[in-house]
């Protein structure tokens, strides 16, 4: 395993940061923002990003993707992160594929992962319920019927679930709250009836929504893999899903310290730029070091899932803590060292921390992460 | 790559014949190797071993072979790596010629004393230490005042030189001396090297908190040194004298990974459970428990960051301050974490009521403090980050 990208990895990235600085500065997520647009992101940019193949990159050749691996959509999501690139290609193109990758049979791969790689469709996955990320707390209940199934509950946080075509849904189908096993996942249209879709805005001003689950009836054919058997694949999907995110927050975290290393060099205070103030530099060499070592993980993560490695989930941790406390430092020092302007809504750089709350707590904070790494260690 | 499968059954092979038993055993503190004309061996074999890996030129294997090292490249290097780790071996020798000196031999130096020196480093026939501070130029190293004067065909140095580590035992020592007294600070150094047998040459030992003597302070009194041994041109020292440190930070930072795998039971984890007690298989005070985590995953990303830099094909550069700093502050923390562990173990100072671990592992943290002042200090690394590699104005 070596920690470079491939010549192939290098290309994608660098056509990325092309893209995201060319279509979607910072001030296409403002101006989303600001129109107030329910999908918080533009069909236009989606479309574009799907004719260069970004929506199939994890989907295999036969089903009409590029099979190129999590390190290709993740360098390219760390690129869009830096401009914080708003686009259903982590719902859709990381957790959807991922999950119908791992748990659809061959029908449900030929008609979904087509229809995403053409970008016909877009999907979400619905897992938490509560105020904090925990697969095993699962209590949205799939009951077995005369025709097929019932599931009541409710899921919150969706990601994309305003907009999603598809919604993959995790429900209980035995055992009790707490047990990680006895969960079923299911694929269902999202305008089926019984499901009800309650946007919630954020600070991010990206997509999320909360559903609320009343006798929705699906058949046999929308279980995704076997009856109390999803489990393992979901924490599959969870941990591709956490390495894509580390590898945005990366990106995030990169550009609003460039940003704020810029504003130093510029800025001049008492007759010299304030970046030549060693209160202000020991703080901006010591992100710098944080930084290195989130780039490493991230890599090191990436590498593990692209080559089934056994330390796929030990390095998933590690990567989304060490990218959390990174991003976390790197927001709030950045507004700092902004001074006033930085807590102005004029100014780009308060968007990085309001993404990077939110970043944060998906699919498991810092200490979520830190607790799975030392179980997986046996500390 | 069939070519590095080849060479990694060489390896093998030649380890195998060559590595004698005890050399496959965990170092005995007392048995570590250095080297030098007054070198002593309480075990024969790490004599053996010495000898062995010194004329194979493995020793240095990144050095070429013209001049007595290994010649492999970083590929090569790694599989040798790989093959002395699987077999658990003792470095043959621990060697700041090695570390620090050749490689700017190699840059700097003429191919007279490329030939002169390096083959005798590679061979742990001659121990070097290190002339850099001076009681009135720590951080501030270039204001340093021991003088060498022009006397035509030599120079003549006075002056002293403190923290030269194991002075009392090395043969020769590379020094910092003032050649031009009326440049800059910065212009007037040159990179001397001084047989520490001439008249002169006068050492004492210095006591740390540890209770050891790691470091000597070295004094000069009118000694003649050949105009042979000046690397580099006169007055441009500072140049060698930088990439020097480079070489030193980037060999010092390697005590940020601790040695041996985390759950044994010298390591942080291991020790824990043993002093703090066991909850299902887990260190059972938690608050402790998250704190050993977090060092961990640091430590974890931080061997990342430095097989990265190995990957990317970094060299010595002011990037080294990064990991200079990162991992001596890590090790600072690790002793703290252990002596934390121990609890009222971690505080003996000597006597039978605590055992020889208990009490190395104390003077060890006391050891620790040293490293994020020796080879510039932790607030010097993060100037250097700053400047050179973020470009901050000054």
């Amino acid at each position: 395993m070596k920690l470079v990208l491939s010549e192939e990895q290098e290309y994608l990235r660098e056509t990325a940061s092309n893209f995201a600085k060319e279509k979607t500065p910072v001030s296409h997520l403002r101006s989303l923002r600001d129109s107030e647009d329910t999908n918080c992101w533009d069909k236009k940019i989606w479309d574009e990003m799907v004719s260069l193949g970004w929506s199939g990159i994890l989907i295999p050749e036969q089903f009409g993707g590029s099979d190129f691996g999590l390190t290709g959509i993740s360098v390219i999501l760390q690129e869009l992160g830096r401009t914080l690139s708003p686009s259903p290609l982590f719902a859709t193109s990381v957790l959807g594929v991922t999950a119908i990758n791992q748990l659809g049979n061959e029908d449900q791969k030929k008609d979904f992962l087509g229809k995403i790689a053409k970008g016909e469709i877009t999907c979400c996955l619905a897992v938490d319920e509560g105020t904090h990320h925990n697969l095993s707390n699962v209590e949205l209940s799939a009951k077995k019927t005369k025709d097929g199934w019932i599931l009541n509950g409710s899921k919150v946080f969706i990601i994309d679930g305003a907009s999603a075509d598809v919604a993959i849904i995790i429900a209980r189908t035995s055992g009790i709250k707490g047990d990680l096993q006895g969960l079923t996942a299911f694929i269902t249209d999202t305008k089926a009836k019984g499901i009800s879709i309650k946007k919630v805005p954020t600070a991010d001003s990206r997509n999320y929504a909360n559903f609320e689950i009343k006798d929705l009836n699906l058949t046999s054919d929308d279980l995704l893999g076997n009856v109390d058997d999803a489990s393992d694949s979901i924490q599959k999907v969870l941990d591709f899903g956490r390495i894509a995110l580390a590898a945005e927050m990366l990106g995030n975290t990169q550009e609003a310290f460039d940003v704020t290393i810029q504003y130093l060099k510029d800025r001049k205070q008492f007759g010299v730029p304030i970046g030549s103030f060693q209160a202000l530099q020991h703080r901006a060499a010591k992100m710098f070091c944080e930084i290195e070592l989130t780039k490493s993980a991230v890599m090191a993560a990436m590498n593990a899932a692209d080559e089934s490695s056994n330390q796929m989930e030990r390095l998933s941790s590690l990567a989304k803590y060490q990218a959390g406390q990174t991003l976390h430092l790197v927001s709030n020092e950045s507004i700092q060292m902004h001074g006033g302007i930085g807590v102005t809504d004029e100014y780009d750089i308060g968007f990085y921390l309001k993404r990077a709350r939110v970043a944060e707590q998906i699919f498991g904070n810092t200490s979520f992460h830190q607790s799975r790494y030392s179980d997986i260690s046996g500390y | 790559m069939s070519d590095l499968k080849a060479f990694r059954d060489e390896v093998k092979d030649w380890l195998e014949q060559n590595c004698p038993p005890t050399m496959r055993t965990p170092l005995v503190a007392d048995e570590e190797v250095w080297g030098g004309r007054n070198a002593k061996y309480k075990n024969p074999e790490s004599k053996l071993w010495l000898k062995r890996m010194g004329e194979k030129g493995w020793t240095a294997p990144a050095i070429p072979k013209e001049y007595g090292g290994g010649g492999l490249d970083r590929d090569q290097i790694k599989v040798l790596n790989e093959e002395l780790f699987a077999i658990g071996a003792r470095p043959p020798l621990n060697s700041f010629g090695i570390w620090m000196l050749a490689p700017v031999i190699i840059e700097y130096g003429n191919e007279a004393q490329k030939l002169e020196h390096i083959p005798k480093i590679i061979k742990g026939e001659i121990r070097w230490c290190q002339g850099y501070s001076e009681p009135g130029s720590g951080s501030d190293l270039a204001s340093l005042s021991t003088k060498a004067e022009d006397m035509g065909d030599h120079y003549l140095v006075n002056g002293q030189k403190v923290w030269t580590s194991y002075a009392d035992k090395a043969d020769w020592i590379f020094a910092l001396v003032r050649t031009g007294p009326k440049e800059p600070k910065h212009t007037g150094i040159s990179f001397l090297l001084i047989d520490m047998a001439d008249p002169g040459v006068t050492t004492k030992k210095i006591t740390l908190i540890s209770g050891k003597s790691p470091f000597c302070e070295t004094f000069f009194d009118n000694v003649k040194v050949p105009k042979e041994n000046l690397i580099g041109e006169e007055n441009q020292g500072w140049t060698i004298a930088k990439k020097l440190l480079q070489h030193e930070r980037n060999f010092i930072s390697n005590f940020g990974l601790a040695g041996g795998g985390g759950s044994s039971t010298k390591g942080i984890v291991g020790i824990a459970k043993k002093y703090l007690g066991e909850e299902n298989g887990m260190i059972a005070d938690s608050d402790f428990r998250a704190a050993v985590t977090k060092h961990k995953m640091k430590e974890h990303a931080f061997g990342l960051t430095l097989q990265r830099a190995n990957d990317e094909g970094a060299k010595a550069s002011a990037a080294s301050s990064i990991f200079k700093f990162y991992g001596t502050e890590h090790n600072k923390e690790r002793y703290e974490l252990m002596i934390s562990a121990l609890g009222n173990k971690g505080v003996v100072w000597s006597g039978d009521q605590a055992d020889d671990n208990e009490k190395d592992i104390t003077r060890a943290w006391l050891r620790t403090k040293a490293n994020s002042i020796e080879g510039g200090t932790s607030e010097v690394q993060l100037n250097v980050i700053a400047k050179r590699v973020l470009d901050l104005p000054t």
